[in-house]
């Protein structure tokens, strides 16, 4: 047992030692993974955010930060579905298999090296709201680390769930589509970039159960930025709500996602 | 070395394997002929640990390829039909990583990846990333990467599909030094002269059976000996040619069509130098005159057809 578990996280690591390296290869990768923040930043934050006022109150661009920190950690899933994907379609896969490796090491070592990226992009875009939007957490030091747990954790949830698209779908182009397709308008399709309180009533219930809106909620909150307000239960409770998403979509798609890696067969 | 027993397997619509039976000796080579769907993946990936069977049982070096899978991927390699290395990294990274999974320390992994690169002549190229390797270098990386732990038994799925004829010549040589270093190897092909050359026992898969099974020599024996191919130069000359060439000890004529004729050759070059002899006394004028052997490809055709 001891053994197992030892080379799980050797393995794990291992794993995500390639991720690292395979980094080192695609400076234009970094580039792009660092710039599009700023200009999701730039482009919201002064192009509309000039038109936008918030029927709370309160500073446009406070208040769009924690939704673009949520965005960056929504799209998690695209990178990890596309990189699966190819991982099967090249037949690394099969040779991870054919190797003896922990059986969910493959998964575990790529989703944890994928959710430190991550929060490097992350830290870029703070820096980025930092410097150029004039964004300030005004919480405590106890809420702000608070938000950013969040934000780590609906990353790493929304990872399994791309890992578990990557592994039904036969290359990167299609992963992209089965993933980006539905998951931009959904960043969209929330509290993120612009205020909800004057949707129209169809739409309004969607927004408000939509994950993403409770993930923003709940950071806006933390962090002490404005935010929009609504009657529905996850915006009265956003953290709670966050959590609960959270938790639910890695409890869904974690096991489903090991599980399908150690059955599937082409 | 390899012992399989009724191996079936069924995907949702269609049975891939109906129930097949291998054996394969230590230091021997296996090649699985077949066309494409005939199961020859599914068989390797059975083997390798990949897939469970649905039926049957296999074993690999001793042990079970569903019960022992975990024991057994420590010596088995595995090269499938894609060059199974990342682009991104370097040959030498890729290795090194590979060699980390087999639970190698970060020394001997290194150690190990610099051995195998000089071996397959990508040591220079070790230092660059594999997406600027050219297919015989890629394939060579990946043969070298299923090499790490030394495995006695290698599965090779299509080893040379899409390499020029050099880098294919390269890679049987490789294969062939590795089992005469005692490796027991299996791979699939759909090339013949790939397992003419390289197999000591041929499988024929069809639609998931083994439709046949034997050396090159005994499978081709099975459609028949040498053959006497003549091409008269004038068709007038046919005529003529047909009872000379029974007069000349090869009484049946196997066919005759337009100006070709072929005729078994019961003493095998032999019987060509007896019907030379005679068409030249005659004065009969060929355009070709050929010995010929029977090829895999027309067992492939025969058995396969």
């Amino acid at each position: 047992m001891y053994e197992t578990l030892r080379w799980t996280l050797n393995d794990s690591l291992t794993i995500a030692g390639r991720t690292y390296s395979r980094l080192k290869a695609q400076p234009a990768e970094i580039a792009g993974f660092l710039v599009f923040p700023v200009i999701m930043t730039v482009l919201f934050g002064y192009v509309f955010g000039s038109a936008i006022t918030l029927p709370s109150g309160g500073d446009y661009r406070d208040y769009l930060m924690p939704g673009i920190f949520m965005q960056v950690m929504a799209m998690t899933a695209t990178s990890a579905a596309t990189t699966v994907a190819e991982d099967m379609a090249r037949g690394i896969t099969d040779r991870f298999r054919a190797q003896p490796i922990a059986r969910s090491a493959v998964l575990v070592g790529r989703s944890v090296a994928a959710l430190s990226l991550h929060l490097l992009s992350l830290s870029a875009m703070v820096l980025t709201g930092l410097l150029l939007a004039g964004w300030r957490a005004h919480g405590s030091l106890g809420a702000t680390a608070g938000a950013f747990g969040l934000l780590a954790l609906f990353g790493f949830a929304m990872i399994w769930m791309g890992t578990y698209i990557g592994l039904w779908v036969k290359s990167g182009g299609q992963a992209d589509a089965a993933t980006f397709g539905w998951l931009m308008p959904m960043t969209f399709l929330a509290n993120t970039f612009v205020p909800t309180e004057g949707l129209p009533a169809w739409l309004k219930p969607i927004t408000d159960w939509n994950p993403m809106s409770a993930v923003v909620a709940a950071t806006r909150g933390l962090f002490g930025n404005p935010t929009s307000v609504s009657s529905a239960w996850p915006l009265q409770h956003p953290v709670a709500a966050s959590l609960i998403w959270s938790v639910a979509i890695l409890a869904v798609f974690l096991p489903l996602s090991v599980h399908r890696y150690r059955t599937m067969s082409r | 070395m390899i012992h399989a027993e009724g191996l079936r397997k069924r995907y949702a619509a269609t049975e891939a394997l109906k129930g097949i039976d291998l054996d394969v000796p230590a230091g021997t080579v296996c090649g699985l002929l077949g066309p494409n769907g005939a199961g020859k993946t599914t068989a390797v990936r059975i083997l390798a640990t990949l897939l469970r069977p649905d039926a049957g049982h296999a074993e690999v070096a001793g042990l079970d390829v569903v019960r022992d899978a975990a024991a057994l991927r420590f010596r088995i390699g595995l090269a499938g039909q894609h060059a199974a290395v990342d682009e991104l990294l370097t040959g030498r990274r890729n290795l090194e990583l590979f060699g980390r999974l087999y639970h190698l320390s970060r020394a001997e992994a290194r150690r190990r990846a610099v051995a195998l690169l000089e071996r397959f002549e990508l040591a220079e190229a070790g230092q660059r990333p594999v997406k600027e390797y050219s297919g015989g270098m890629r394939r060579r990386l990946d043969l070298a990467a299923s090499l790490i732990v030394s495995p006695p038994v290698l599965f090779m799925d299509e080893p040379t599909t899409g390499l020029d004829p050099r880098s294919r010549m390269q890679l049987w040589d490789l294969l062939l030094d590795l089992v005469k270093e005692g490796t027991t190897l299996l791979l699939t092909t759909q090339y013949l002269d790939e397992a003419d050359r390289l197999a000591d026992q041929i499988v024929v898969l069809r639609e998931g059976v083994v439709a046949a099974a034997g050396s090159p020599a005994e499978l081709k024996r099975q459609v028949g000996g040498d053959r006497v191919q003549v091409v008269f130069r004038e068709p007038g000359d046919v005529d003529a040619g047909l009872r000379l060439l029974r007069g000349a000890g090869s009484p049946e004529i196997e066919s005759a069509e337009g100006r070709q004729v072929t005729v078994p050759a019961a003493d095998g070059a032999q019987s060509l130098v007896r019907i030379a002899g005679a068409l030249d006394a005659a004065g009969i004028p060929v355009e070709d005159l050929a010995l010929r052997r029977p090829t895999l490809d027309e067992v492939f055709l025969h058995l396969t057809a």
